[in-house]
């Protein structure tokens, strides 16, 4: 989950990590007041979730309040690679010396975490390490250690940062530590010309799984964009919409994804990833076959299901009872093989719905979902 | 021979007397599975009664391999909990860690993996369905009754990807088949799979099942081409998967450029390793190749 950046500015202030001044507004009138408050002169900052605002036009400089006022309402609303901006922050500038880049990622093939470090901020740093790799450091951190001050100095000394920036860098590693964060990034860290150590901006994004002992980042955090998707979370489902028109269920996401690509494959697009897991309760058909259904751009539905843990009859049970409480609107193409399939098989053969047919293999169920998709 | 678990590994179940650790335990020990012991605490000294047999309950992994001489542990453990689970058994000097517990923190799993690797342990998993050598023991949740002993080594990302290939082979038979997690920190990689099937004098044929999500499979494809003289036969998942979502599995998610099905393929392709378009596809290449076709 990635958090906003007033939000990353919010946990760096208080983990002790100075940050310039700053306030979140969805008002272009309150963003005159704020701007009043910070002295006037301030930088209107686009709230989304992804990188390359400043390109976008999602970042400029205002001289006084009036123009705060103006650049905020240009900014609100403003669509950034598909992300609607509904806020800005307003920050007081800040008298720039120097650039740097820290930030802590996983290093999934090591299984710890990597410090990445530059004296070269404020730039895209996949561009930095493409053409000068010599100015990005890396240095692994050692799980059982933590980031010490004797840590932070081997970054600091291998990427060529002042001393001052030590103390941020460990820092930087409690806020990765502390709010069970998968990446922190500081770009730019500054130094002011009045010589203080500031984090202009930065992006955290936190560990789903660590939910349950972080309180704080709630349901307000995994927020969705997308209705369907928002429908779907509340009802506790996994579910991804995508843009095509065959409408996916199946059980566990190794064979959910693959059995996107294999429709892919037979020339149609998949509606949506949805993994219903291992229970396959009629609940769980009947909810995801609701959200599924409620997506216009759905023209059929593949229920494509390995039985391993749980039977192929109690899944056609679960199909078969789902149908009593969902009005089946799309023709529905069920796969059912492994466990019990001949079972299964047979439990929706009796039920003899006009919608309903089952196809027995993987790839040819997938090609006639698709087909019934891409046929007007 | 089979890899890292063989009908002579005596089992140990963390968890056992939690829901789905029952239920699973069951399941291990009616596949035949030398089930020794479980281990919980607040339940040590106590016997659960299972269809085939009493299984004591032991107030410590070190108790319970004290008086079994158990060798794996499979980890049912709450994901809140699981680290502690995992950092016992490994100091209590056990050989393998299997690790089902789905939904732990990465800080946790990166941890524990750490440690483990510290202690000599050998962690599968988390979020992994474990892993089966047919005919002789099964740690973890695969079901046993979906293929018999055979020649083919499985190792996969996936669970259902893992059942839906042991499906389509059903009659050629697998020697171990590992589910080695969808978690991006994982104990145990595809090529620590890779190299212990290429050493497997059971193992004829290796299967690779990979997804979306971090370079494991590219590395893979390297060890392939350098180090296996193997066949191997690769399956990847995710060709549609869009930048920046996480697909159920926590690990399985392309970031900008990076992560993506087309490039693990190439990679793989690159090897010299076949790479099937479907499930289905991917079984027919594993057929040709047996039958010395292409």
């Amino acid at each position: 989950m990635d958090l906003y950046e007033h939000q990353a500015r919010e946990l760096f202030a208080e983990h002790g990590i100075v940050v310039p001044r700053a306030e979140v507004t969805d008002s272009p009138k309150q963003a005159r007041e704020i701007a009043r408050g910070l002295g006037g002169r301030v930088v209107v900052k686009a709230q989304v979730k992804t990188g390359g605002r400043g390109k976008a036009g999602g970042v400029k400089i205002a001289a006084d309040p009036a123009a705060a006022e103006l650049t905020a309402r240009q900014i609100l609303g403003m669509d950034i690679k598909g992300h609607t901006v509904g806020t800005v922050m307003l920050a007081q500038p800040v008298d720039i010396a120097e650039e740097f880049y820290v930030s802590y990622v996983l290093d999934r093939a090591a299984g710890r975490f990597l410090a990445i470090a530059s004296a070269e901020g404020g730039m895209d740093i996949e561009e930095v390490a493409a053409t000068r790799p010599e100015a990005v450091a890396r240095v692994p951190v050692d799980p059982a250690e933590g980031v010490t001050s004797a840590t932070a100095s081997r970054i600091a000394e291998a990427a060529g940062l002042p001393p001052q920036t030590v103390d941020v860098l460990v820092r930087l590693w409690d806020v990765l530590v502390r709010e069970d964060a998968l990446l922190v990034e500081v770009n730019p860290l500054v130094r002011t010309r009045d010589g203080r150590i500031m984090a202009l901006d930065g992006k955290v994004t936190l560990d789903g799984n660590a939910v349950f002992r972080q309180a704080r980042w709630g349901a307000d955090d995994a927020e969705h964009d997308d209705p369907l998707e928002a429908a779907a979370a509340a009802k506790g489902l996994n579910y991804v919409k995508l843009d095509g028109e065959v409408g996916i269920i199946g059980n566990g996401a190794g064979l959910v994804m693959s059995t996107l690509d294999v429709v892919a494959g037979c020339g149609a697009r998949p509606a949506n990833f949805l993994d219903i897991g291992g229970g396959a309760s009629a609940q769980i058909m009947a909810d995801g076959l609701s959200v599924i259904l409620s997506d216009p751009s759905v023209k059929s539905v593949f229920v494509n299901v390995f039985g391993g843990i749980t039977a192929c009859d109690a899944v056609a049970d679960g199909i078969v009872r789902a149908l009593d409480t969902v009005r089946l609107t799309k023709p529905l193409v069920v796969r059912l093989d492994g466990n019990n399939a001949a079972r299964g098989r047979a439990i929706l053969d009796e039920h003899r719905h006009p919608l309903v047919e089952q196809v027995s293999t993987m790839d040819g169920a997938a090609s006639r979902a698709a087909r019934l998709a891409t046929t007007p | 021979m089979a890899i890292h678990l063989t009908k002579e590994s005596k089992i140990l179940v963390q968890g056992m007397t939690g829901g789905e650790g029952m239920k699973h335990t069951r399941r291990m020990l009616a596949a035949g599975t030398n089930v020794v012991g479980g281990v919980n605490p607040r339940k040590a000294g106590r016997t659960v009664d299972f269809d085939e047999r009493a299984v004591p309950v032991f107030g410590s992994v070190a108790e319970g391999m004290d008086a079994t001489g158990a060798d794996v542990t499979v980890v049912f453990v709450p994901p809140a909990f699981a680290r502690y689970a995992v950092v016992e058994a490994a100091d209590a000097g056990i050989g393998l860690a299997v690790v089902i517990t789905e939904g732990i923190p990465v800080h946790d799993s990166v941890a524990f993996t750490d440690h483990a690797r510290r202690k000599g342990t050998r962690v599968i998993g988390p979020n992994c369905p474990g892993l089966i050598t047919p005919g002789q023991s099964n740690a973890g949740i695969i079901p046993a009754d979906i293929t018999k002993p055979g020649r083919i080594g499985l190792v996969s990302k996936s669970g259902t990807l893992t059942y839906q290939l042991m499906y389509e082979l059903r009659d050629i038979g697998f020697s171990t088949c590992v589910g080695i997690g969808g978690d991006p920190v994982v104990g145990t990689t595809h090529i620590d799979c890779l190299a212990a099937f290429q050493d497997d004098p059971d193992t004829d044929l290796i299967v690779l099942i990979g997804e979306i999500g971090g370079d494991a499979e590219e590395r893979a494809a390297a060890y392939v081409r350098d180090h296996v003289t193997k066949p191997v036969v690769g399956y990847i998942a995710g060709f549609t998967a869009p930048e920046g979502r996480t697909m159920g599995h926590a690990g399985a998610i392309v970031s900008g450029s990076s992560g993506t099905a087309r490039a693990k393929q190439e990679a793989l392709e690159a090897a010299g390793v076949r790479v099937g378009a479907t499930p289905t596809e991917t079984a027919r290449q594993v057929l040709a190749v047996l039958n010395g076709e292409g």
